[in-house]
């Protein structure tokens, strides 16, 4: 499946959303996805952000990492996507303003 | 609420009667995406209809366009508040493509290329009231907006509406799809304003 | 991370569509240059609409937040911003925003900036915040844009590209160069990286800005010419510059 259209934004674009959820600074966590593998940066996920809600793909593979949906006063939040989020904890008090 | 931003309204202009509740009338034709969009060469396409198990029925592109095609207007509302009104099309009515097909199925689900599902009852693929569409305002659809052919179906939200659509699988009770089971509602009335789960 | 209010407390026209807007925020935690802002406004009927910002500015001790805007030809929130909003008004944002996409005063290694368009704002914000500390880590800035008419900062980038512990700047021009102009117009390539960038054996640390097309193709030359993808760091704008 071809990126031709270059439609997404990054995780830079989501971290405000996404920040105010996890109490922290997403961007700077590594995701690993559950379908390919790799390990990248959030910041360097391919976000989509037009869409009803929000979905981050694997940079690489292009499945589907992260969808948060934001429906008046809940939000859905799905991250199957990930295996895992890698954080460093030794920068918490750094990011959690 | 946030403070209290003076003079700002945002898109929305006068209510228009015409309008379900909470939209705003557009010109232009926003393209809202959840992931890349695919290009499939026309000797690729497929459209299948199947049970889950087996196929059903299956058409590749020069089946599907031997199929009688009809044209048609509808007025286009999505869940993020846009409309648009008196968009033409045309397409092969989804009764045409289920016409052969024995079911006792009540729901189905739209796949489409890519990863996007959509579940509808089957009852709102019928009558007269779903396409697959190819051509939009006299022009073959582009890929940007669901083509080579996507699912029409304007009396519901148009996130039902799944762009490169590849198929239905029948199924005998309703399951959510992409969105449907990320809190948007398992049914998309937009004259009743269902757009999330728990919307009456 | 709350929303805050700001003040608006001045307005800076940078080209006809683009407009700085600088913002007191009392209870600003202050920032790192890089970081971004959520913008929200909020319509007397209870509807709002959100939009990211980067900041422009160093980071400072008087709480202040320039964000640079672009007016977007069908855009909802950037016409208001760029037209409406008055000096006195209030503003809510939450941040700062964004911890990956980020230059720190402590950093020593040559710097290399690529900025698209209107993606030069976090990149000034880098440039402002190595001024301001007296820093003097190598920094190359590629600033690649329509024409001369669209460039933001010229004044404050012309200041800085020459003096003592300059930025090394350079213009591609994608349109309509100046007059003389020595390069003919056009996208940059892998000529115009060779020339005017940090060669990939100094190991700087990229940044690259601007709409995802230029971000891809910027990242693309930069690998092609040596540079490893962990030592580029990206922040994709909208197609038309806009972060959403």
């Amino acid at each position: 499946m071809s990126s031709h259209t270059y439609d997404y934004l990054d995780g830079n674009a989501a971290a405000g959303e996404l920040s105010a959820i996890f109490g922290m600074d997403v961007t700077i966590a590594e995701s690993q996805c559950a379908h390919c593998g790799a390990i990248k940066r959030f910041a360097e996920a391919h976000v989509y952000m037009q869409a009803p809600g929000v979905v981050a793909r694997c940079a690489v593979c292009q499945h589907v990492l992260l969808r948060l949906v934001k429906a008046r006063q809940r939000a859905f939040l799905d991250l199957r996507g990930m295996t895992c989020l890698i954080l460093d904890t030794s920068r918490f008090l750094e990011s959690g303003r | 609420m946030g403070i209290i931003s003076r003079g700002f309204s945002g898109r929305r202009s006068a209510a228009d009667a015409k309008l379900p509740p909470g939209q705003y009338l557009t010109t232009d034709f926003p393209v809202l995406s959840a992931g890349p969009t695919p290009h499939i060469p026309l000797d690729q396409w497929e459209f299948v209809i199947d049970d889950g198990t087996n196929v059903l029925r299956r058409w590749n592109w020069k089946s599907f366009r031997d199929l009688p095609t009809e044209t048609f207007t509808v007025d286009l509302h999505c869940v993020t508040r846009w409309s648009k009104l008196g968009t033409s099309w045309e397409g092969v009515s989804v009764d045409t493509m289920l016409a052969d097909v024995k079911t006792d199925a009540s729901h189905a689900m739209a796949r489409a290329y890519g990863d996007y599902t959509t579940n509808l009852p089957l009852n709102d693929l019928r009558n007269k009231q779903a396409w697959i569409a190819f051509r939009f305002d006299n022009k073959d659809l582009a890929p940007e907006h669901g083509g080579p052919a996507r699912l029409l179906v304007p009396h519901l939200y148009l996130w039902k509406s799944a762009k490169w659509v590849k198929g239905l699988t029948l199924m005998s009770h309703d399951k959510p799809g992409f969105w449907e089971s990320l809190g948007y509602h398992i049914y998309g009335d937009p004259w009743r304003e269902q757009r999330y789960s728990g919307d009456e | 991370m709350m929303w805050r209010v700001g003040t608006v407390v001045a307005l800076q026209d940078e080209t006809a569509t683009a407009r700085t807007i600088t913002l007191k925020v009392p209870d600003w935690p202050g920032h790192i240059a890089g970081q971004h802002v959520d913008v929200r406004l909020t319509a007397s009927d209870g509807y709002s609409a959100v939009r990211s910002y980067s900041i422009a500015s160093a980071p400072n001790a008087e709480k202040r937040v320039e964000l640079t805007v672009e007016r977007l030809p069908n855009g909802e929130v950037s016409p208001y911003l760029t037209q409406e909003l008055a000096v006195g008004d209030r503003l809510e944002l939450r941040g700062p925003i964004g911890g990956w996409f980020v230059w720190r005063t402590q950093q020593t290694e040559p710097i290399q900036l690529i900025a698209g368009g209107s993606g030069i704002v976090p990149l000034m914000a880098m440039i402002r915040s190595r001024a301001s500390t007296g820093s003097t880590a190598p920094f190359r800035l590629l600033y690649s844009v329509r024409e001369p008419g669209a460039v933001f900062y010229r004044d404050d980038l012309l200041a800085l590209s020459d003096c003592y512990n300059k930025v090394s700047l350079t213009y591609a021009y994608t349109r309509i160069p100046p007059k003389d102009w020595p390069r003919p117009p056009g996208r940059i390539d892998a000529a115009l990286i060779a020339d005017a960038t940090w060669p990939s054996n100094l190991a700087p640390t990229c940044f690259v800005c601007g709409p995802t097309s230029f971000v891809e193709g910027a990242t693309d030359l930069l690998i092609a010419s040596g540079h490893g993808r962990d030592k580029i760091r990206t922040e994709r704008f909208g197609p038309t510059g806009d972060r959403k």
